[in-house]
């Protein structure tokens, strides 16, 4: 259930990437996209009954059944880049609103009617 | 019209994408567990390079990693090279970021914050610290780790930013803590390719697989990870508080 | 314990896809933002179940707490630029 809601934020996310001109709306459905792949990495590696992959007090023997630490290990990267990607995309809509005192792209010129 | 295209072709993707998918992959459930022989299961029973058994929380000793955290022994570990990279590319967009901000900007004032936020800051900016410097010390052992140990730790800072509005930042010492923290990086991986012939071996001995002072060089990458990573995003919240001074 | 599970798979995917769409479909951007910072909190939620505690913690303070503040921080100065010229 997780994994198709995951699918259907990639679509959600795709859809405010073509719905809008504006910049910073584009961001954010990068960022809703990126949520949406992060979740689908996640139950790839997921089953249920499948433990939290930490050796513990409770769960102390590596014989046990732990979910795949390897698709949360891409993922723990994959969100810190995430941050790095929109914070540089941020400063260059800042640096478009300084140029052009607007957010839309179809109006800085290029583009305009296609 | 244009939205009602936009969402056809959004919705022919979906289609196309379940379609894709549903052959491989259960799309509603979860499926029974792990194939054995996978790469996943030699990380978990940390026999990569030779068999070792059974590894026991608290009992077994010297074993290939001596992370309790299986995530941590994968990223600072077994996969630490790709971790360097990564710290590479967001010391890139720091890097981009502060280029970018760098000309025709301020320092930005925020409105003067209430009185409850201000004199609280005081209290729970020591507490957030010492939360991250905890995250990123007991990685081997606790959920967390360097990232979110050093992104707690900017957290922090952006605290100190909000509370106060002529608060500013002496950014030299998280520069020295960056550059110092990506050079040990590289010099611990490259003694561990004079020791062990491999560059980023596991090259000290673990201890007790749950015990602080066990995991070999995994506590010590991870702190230094921890400090880049903190100064890097604690630059990027001071570049994104500047503000933009019409040219 | 299966029950659990499976009510809250439910409960937390309705609340991903509703806030994902309040944050796409809204006029205001600081109302996107703020769905934004929201969904990241279902997120967590989704890592939580899924047993990814070091994803959660990690998502938890960037998705939530920084991206939210860059976000802001961007239109307030994006604002204040514009009102200045």
């Amino acid at each position: 259930m997780i994994r198709l809601a995951s699918l259907l934020l990639i679509l959600i996310g795709l859809y405010g990437i073509f719905s809008s001109r504006n910049v910073i709306k584009i961001l954010i459905g990068v960022n809703v996209m990126e949520l949406g792949v992060n979740i689908f990495i996640i139950s790839v590696g997921f089953f249920k009954g499948g433990i939290a992959p930490i050796l513990t007090a409770d769960s102390f023997s590596s014989a046990m059944k732990f979910v795949d630490p390897l698709a949360q290990a891409m993922v723990l990267t994959s969100i810190v880049i995430g941050l790095g990607i929109t914070a540089l995309g941020l400063v260059f809509a800042r640096k478009i609103h300084a140029q052009y005192d607007t957010y839309d792209l179809g109006a800085i010129g290029g583009g305009k009617d296609d | 019209m244009k939205k009602v295209f936009t969402a056809a072709l959004v919705i022919l993707f979906g289609v196309v994408l379940l379609f894709g998918l549903s052959k491989s992959i259960d799309i509603a459930g979860y499926g029974d567990g792990l194939i054995p022989g996978k790469a996943a299961d030699a990380y978990i029973n940390k026999n990569v390079t030779s068999g070792t058994g059974e590894i026991i929380f608290g009992e077994t000793k010297n074993a290939e990693t001596g992370s309790a955290n299986m995530v941590t022994s994968v990223i600072a570990n077994y996969r630490s090279f790709d971790t360097l990279g990564e710290v590479t590319v967001l010391f890139l967009a720091a890097v981009g970021v502060s280029l970018i901000m760098g000309k025709n900007s301020k320092e930005g004032k925020m409105k003067k914050s209430g009185f409850i936020l201000r004199t609280s800051a005081g209290i729970i900016f020591p507490v957030m610290l010492i939360t991250g410097i905890y995250i990123f010390t007991h990685g081997h052992l606790t959920p967390g780790g360097g990232f979110p140990g050093g992104s707690m730790i900017a957290s922090s800072f952006l605290l100190l930013y909000l509370a106060d509005e002529n608060f500013k930042l002496k950014i030299t010492g998280f520069k020295v803590a960056e550059g110092l923290a990506g050079t040990l990086y590289v010099m611990v991986g490259a003694v561990g390719l004079i020791i062990g012939g491999y560059f980023l071996i596991n090259f000290l001995p673990t201890g007790v697989v749950g015990d602080l002072f066990s995991a070999g060089i995994i506590p010590v990458i991870y702190v230094l990870i921890g400090l880049k990573v903190g100064s890097e995003i604690t630059g990027i919240v001071r570049d994104m508080h500047k503000e933009e001074v019409s040219v | 314990m299966m029950e659990l599970f499976n009510i809250l798979e439910v409960g937390i995917s309705v609340l991903l896809i509703f806030f994902a769409l309040a944050a796409v479909l809204s006029k205001k951007l600081l109302t996107g933002i703020v769905f934004l910072s929201v969904l990241s909190m279902a997120a967590v939620a989704a890592f939580a179940l899924l047993s990814a505690p070091d994803v959660a913690v990690t998502e938890a303070v960037i998705g939530s707490g920084l991206v939210t503040f860059i976000f802001v921080a961007s239109i307030r100065g994006l604002r204040k630029a514009g009102d200045g010229s």
